[in-house]
């Protein structure tokens, strides 16, 4: 759908642009003036010779982005985790576990990554096949970044940036239409059954701070890392104000199964009817789809507010 | 019945001796377990006032009536959280304590431990079955995981007997640790394997391969319960054999031992042990060869004494590393299993030196 959208707005703008000395073309790019293409990424300068007809990708949030930018028809093949949109080209390819003969096999002319497990990178260069590596970001600035060096390196610049300034847009009005309360709701993130949770540190919890969340993990910063895992006794000491599960698909939890967890009856969040049931795949990518994410967690809000008052 | 079949020989006098000895040091077990009990209540991440934790356990007593002034959520914490966490922790850490000295008289060697023997890998791979292929939890009213982990947990022990034995004339005791080792890394890969092909469902079992006390609760001390009770029975019932056993399967039938029959029920106890507390709490290692050997190294070889020391040693042992686990990056955890080799690896180091040098 949203490519759809996408590729309307092209045409659009192509026809609107017709007398601009750039034309876009359609999958012949042999000829496009904006290759060779070079763009600074994680892994340094990573150089495309020519429009990438072949992509394959490895991370499922950088397929979400290369289909959200209209570069889907350039998609050969995406890892088995990458599971949006639906007509991705889903692979038996690993990100965690990358076969580098599997990979070679698709004949990419472009290789997506988020985290190199470990000399896949290495071993591709060794092929002479580009490597673009994505990892997983801080921040929306990251998200942003990475679309635009989808958009640089597939040849779809100009719908990166539109996407990018509709993401912009769009949680902006979000932002703005979160009720504001006197006391910063608390919430819990559960990112699985045993809980594993996110700080504010993390990109997951920088979106949770737009809208003036208060993270009970911040006080297991000094663990040292993003992803600290929490004690039961403290969670329902801190008592949140919201509870949202990523781990409905990975573990099957919901509202129901928490309310039946030891002790938990008495958190505030299970009381109010304010345990949120999230997709995991939105929360846990930091493509496109972090809209629909904090568009989740903004009726959340309103609910909790329209309750409250 | 034992002490009929063993008191008119020197080995039985020997154990006469022995049994004069035991109250001192199962004292020195208890009370060390009564304080790590006492201390992984009172402490945690939650801050709860001890006298008032003291007030609120007392008020549960039957005929006393205290107020503690814990408020409900404090409460909560203290009855729906800590206290089955602290009992959990002390199960699994009796039973695998218990399980390791058995199989180390049983199969004579000092390195047997459920971890090595591929007991605790076939439990595993027992439990990711069951989670991946079996019929869905929720309509059963039994659970599947102690089940189908103690078949894991046998197949393996006896795989790994079988393939230790097969070398021939030539077996030592290193032969069946090899067989072991290599029967719980095939496990281990055959686990990795279906938990690879169904990651999609199975992320729980990546945390759960640490160890975790984390998600403790009454329904999980219940779920181990029977399975520990029976078990620690049916070793510790087996005790006085056991330390027949050590003289060497000959003359443990000279004795009256029925040798062959008592191994395989040790066996088969101390596999369903460990399987029922790889089920409830994941791979936690080390304990089942540290707690026993250090047992030893303080009071001798006797299992008389070696086996209800572990169950004693083993219970605090776990209980003070989950309390460590739990409060070192307070509110954060560290997963138990890290704890118990981090810090079991050097206390056991430091045992091993001073008995040495004793010796």
């Amino acid at each position: 759908m949203r490519r759809l959208l996408v590729l309307g707005a092209v045409a659009i703008v192509g026809a609107g642009c017709a007398a601009q000395p750039e034309p876009r073309r359609g999958s012949e790019g042999s000829a496009d003036p904006a290759f060779p293409a070079s763009v600074e990424a994680a892994n340094g300068t990573v150089e495309i010779p020519e429009r990438p007809e072949h992509i394959v990708s490895l991370s499922p949030t950088s397929t979400e982005m290369l289909f959200a930018i209209g570069a889907g028809d350039q998609v050969e093949a995406v890892d088995d985790a990458s599971n949006y949109p639906a007509e991705a080209p889903q692979t038996d390819l690993s990100g965690y576990e990358p076969n580098v003969e599997a990979i070679a096999g698709y004949e990419p002319d472009l290789v997506v990554m988020a985290e190199d497990p470990g000399g896949l990178e290495k071993a591709l260069e060794a092929l002479d096949l580009p490597v673009l590596a994505q990892p997983a970001a801080q921040s929306l600035g990251d998200t942003y970044l990475q679309i635009e060096q989808l958009g640089t390196t597939t040849g779809h610049t100009e719908e990166a940036a539109a996407l990018i300034s509709d993401m912009q847009r769009d949680i902006q009005e979000l932002v703005a239409t979160a009720p504001t309360f006197q006391r910063a709701p608390t919430y819990y993130h559960e990112l699985d059954d045993t809980y594993f949770t996110v700080t504010s540190d993390t990109f997951i919890g920088q979106v949770y701070a737009l809208v003036g969340l208060e993270n009970i993990a911040d006080a297991a910063r000094g663990a040292g890392t993003g992803y600290p895992q929490l004690s039961a006794e403290y969670i329902l000491h801190a008592n949140p104000d919201f509870i949202f599960l990523s781990d409905t698909k990975c573990c099957g939890e919901s509202a129901e199964t928490v309310a039946r967890r030891p002790g938990w009856g008495r958190i505030g969040a299970v009381q109010d009817g304010a345990v949120v049931e999230l997709d995991d795949d939105i929360a846990s990518r930091w493509g496109p789809r972090v809209v629909d994410f904090l568009r989740a967690v903004v009726e959340a809000l309103q609910r909790f507010a329209s309750g409250s008052s | 019945m034992t002490a009929t079949e063993t008191s008119a020989t020197p080995l039985g006098a020997e154990m006469v001796r022995t049994a004069g000895l035991r109250a001192g040091p199962m004292a020195v077990g208890v009370a060390c377990l009564l304080a790590a009990c006492l201390a992984g209540v009172l402490i945690g991440p939650v801050a709860l006032p001890p006298g008032a934790v003291g007030r609120d356990l007392l008020d549960a007593l039957p005929f006393v009536d205290l107020s503690s002034g814990l408020s409900p959520a404090e409460s909560a914490i203290l009855w729906e959280l800590r206290l089955p966490r602290v009992v959990l922790g002390g199960v699994v850490g009796a039973v695998l304590a218990l399980s390791g000295a058995a199989y180390q008289g049983v199969f004579r060697n000092p390195l047997a431990d459920p971890y090595l023997l591929g007991v605790a890998a076939g439990a595993g791979l027992g439990v990711t079955l069951a989670v991946a292929y079996g019929p869905g939890l929720a309509g059963w009213s039994i659970d599947l995981r102690p089940v189908a982990a103690f078949a894991g947990a046998l197949l393996a022990v006896a795989a790994t007997y079988v393939l230790g034995r097969s070398t021939g004339r030539t077996r030592t005791a290193a032969t069946l640790i090899l067989a072991g080792v290599a029967m719980a890394s095939f496990l281990t890969a055959l686990q990795t394997f279906v938990q690879q092909q169904e990651s999609e469902t199975l992320r729980q079992v990546y945390t759960w391969i640490l160890g975790t006390l984390g998600t403790a609760g009454w329904d999980q001390v219940l779920l181990i319960l029977p399975y520990a009770v029976v078990a620690v029975a049916a070793i510790l019932v087996h005790r006085r054999h056991l330390d027949v056993l050590s003289v060497g399967d000959e003359e443990a039938d000279s004795l009256g031992v029925r040798s062959t029959r008592v191994r395989l029920i040790v066996v088969a106890a101390a596999s369903m042990g460990t399987a029922a507390a790889v089920a409830v709490s994941g791979l936690i290692g080390f304990v089942g060869i540290i707690v026993p050997h250090t047992v030893r190294l303080v009071v001798g070889s006797s299992y008389r004494l070696v086996l209800p020391l572990s169950v004693a040693f083993g219970a605090a042992f776990l209980i003070l590393s989950d309390l460590l686990g739990r409060t070192v990056v307070a509110p954060a955890e560290i997963p138990i299993g890290v704890v118990t080799a981090f810090f079991g690896a050097p206390f056991f180091l430091v045992i091993l030196r001073r008995s040495r040098r004793l010796g």
